[in-house]
């Protein structure tokens, strides 16, 4: 008995041929830059001795190093991040309202507000930093600055994207008791974006608490400066007792923000 | 002229989601006196969209509608506002805000008449603060008032819901679809208490609805809509299969 052979294919073989010149397109970019980062052989075949040498040089942390600068410098950048983050809020909380369909409808202002929230997220905050260090100076207010212009876009967009999830149902409702406007924010919006708000807001100084910690290499204050300070008098074993504080720090920030936030929500 | 005080007037009501193709296509009607009036038809026919323009919540393309002398349609900012105020709203998903407990969603029926910073500091007068006590009594619901609006069940969240109406010391309320997500038995106690409100503040009380037997059961007035139009309108015992045939089209459905 005869069977019939059905013809199936996932692909037409147009499309086989482009999924085939896009594997090719990524194998010959990545080919071609291996060419243009020109790496040194000897100096890659060094690399695992010099990593060992570093290593060892950095062997035995130097604790007393700690309470002479790095404690202080430490708090500073704790300072930094948290001020930093609080000043995003004056900034953050008008560009989220105004970024929010629900909110304000005019896309003129939306336009306005995305403007901001992109210029501030497209520029990285150690460009911050250099930019801020110019302008006042080194020392912690450039920190301060550089975080919270830095942190301004990404809290007011996802800020802005919390307040376009709230249910639109309940503040319709208060609208249609005749409330004011700023009553409806208040009553409407406010309780129900307030759990998104803390997490966002906790999870920023989060980050913040990791980049206050290199804006110092840049003059902007913290413990990036006594980081840098050490590596140009080739103190390792002060490098690796500052390292060995930001990991910690880090550490002990990621455990508080978790347990907060399992609290509030 | 008529002596009649009209509580509330809607004229030759047109309203087009999208131009050319009219939901409302010239609703005519009055109410002068307390009662519930059901509001009939099938769904996508214009009831909900005819209740949301009565409270401005959407604006209409033409017609007026007009409360206390004034048409809403014509006024806006602290005008409208106040005129909101009259028109207190109930709805099929209660529109809670479901983080605050029940007693701040019982007095946020006083917002209309707050400004936003007494609002903020939550500065109730003791005379709402009773109010809200007495209303929440009366719904059955005192022993929950510090409990958070989304732990309580659907028929007890409408509860909060019309008592937030009543809250609002309204002159009408209007009621879309209070009952359609409830079960049977929760639907009737809820009409029922709608209709207690009714006769207790002495208010008319609107209710859009798809149930044909609760509206004959509770209501004092039908109107029944079709097709962007009011087609039956009058006491519920005049209603007749006929009428029902032509707002619901078909017949199978009526036995």
């Amino acid at each position: 008995m005869a069977t019939i052979d059905y013809h199936w294919q996932q692909f037409s073989f147009g499309k086989k041929i482009a999924r085939f010149s896009v594997y090719l397109f990524f194998i010959t970019g990545f080919l071609f830059s291996l060419r243009s980062v020109e790496v040194i052989p000897e100096f890659l075949y060094d690399a695992p001795e010099q990593i060992m040498d570093l290593l060892s040089r950095m062997w035995p942390i130097d604790y007393a190093f700690y309470p002479l600068t790095v404690h202080e410098a430490i708090i500073e950048t704790l300072n930094i991040a948290t001020l930093g983050t609080l000043v995003t809020l004056i900034f953050a909380i008008p560009l989220a309202l105004m970024n929010a369909s629900n909110v304000v409808s005019s896309p003129l202002i939306h336009w306005i507000s995305r403007f901001f929230l992109v210029s501030s997220r497209s520029v990285n905050s150690l460009v911050w930093a250099l930019l801020f260090v110019a302008m006042f100076g080194p020392g912690m207010l450039a920190g301060v600055l550089a975080i919270a212009f830095r942190s301004i876009g990404f809290v007011g967009k996802l800020l802005g994207e919390a307040l376009e999830e709230v249910n639109m149902g309940s503040v319709e409702a208060l609208r249609a008791t005749g409330a004011p406007w700023g009553a409806v924010m208040l009553k409407g919006y406010c309780p129900q974006v307030m759990p998104a708000f803390f997490s966002i807001v906790l999870f920023r100084w989060d980050i913040n608490v990791r980049e206050s910690a290199v804006l110092g290499l840049v003059g902007a204050g913290g413990i990036g400066v006594v980081l840098n300070d050490s590596m140009n008098l080739f103190q390792w074993q002060e490098v690796a007792m500052s390292l060995l504080a930001i990991f910690t720090v880090v550490v002990l920030a990621e455990i508080l923000v978790i347990n907060i936030r399992n609290r509030l929500i | 002229m008529s002596s009649v005080r009209k509580l509330l007037q809607v004229k030759e009501l047109k309203k087009e989601y999208v131009s050319g193709n009219p939901v409302l296509k010239g609703v005519d009607f009055s109410i002068e006196e307390a009662g519930l009036v059901a509001i009939i038809g099938p769904s996508g026919t214009g009831k909900s969209t005819l209740l949301r323009c009565i409270n401005r919540l959407i604006d209409s393309t033409e017609g007026q509608i007009i409360v206390n002398d004034v048409d809403i349609c014509q006024t806006k900012g602290r005008s409208l506002r106040k005129l909101r105020r009259q028109l207190a709203m109930v709805f099929q998903e209660y529109n809670l805000v479901e983080r605050l407990s029940v007693m701040e969603n019982v007095l946020s029926g006083r917002l209309g008449y707050m400004s936003t910073w007494q609002a903020w500091r939550r500065n109730y007068t003791q005379q709402d603060i009773n109010s809200a006590y007495e209303l929440l009594g009366s719904v059955g619901l005192a022993e929950h008032a510090t409990k958070r609006a989304d732990s309580l069940s659907g028929g007890q969240r409408q509860r909060v819901g019309i008592a937030r109406a009543v809250m609002q010391n309204p002159s009408i309320i209007l009621a879309d679809e209070p009952t359609s997500s409830l079960d049977p038995k929760t639907a009737v106690e809820i009409m029922e208490l709608l209709e207690k409100f009714s006769l207790e503040k002495n208010i008319p009380v609107l209710i859009n609805m798809h149930d044909v037997n609760l509206a004959k059961r509770f209501a004092t007035r039908i109107i029944g809509m079709s097709n962007g139009y009011v087609i039956y309108d009058g006491q519920p015992k005049g209603i007749t299969d006929d009428h029902l045939k032509e707002i619901y089209g078909g017949e199978s459905w009526l036995d």
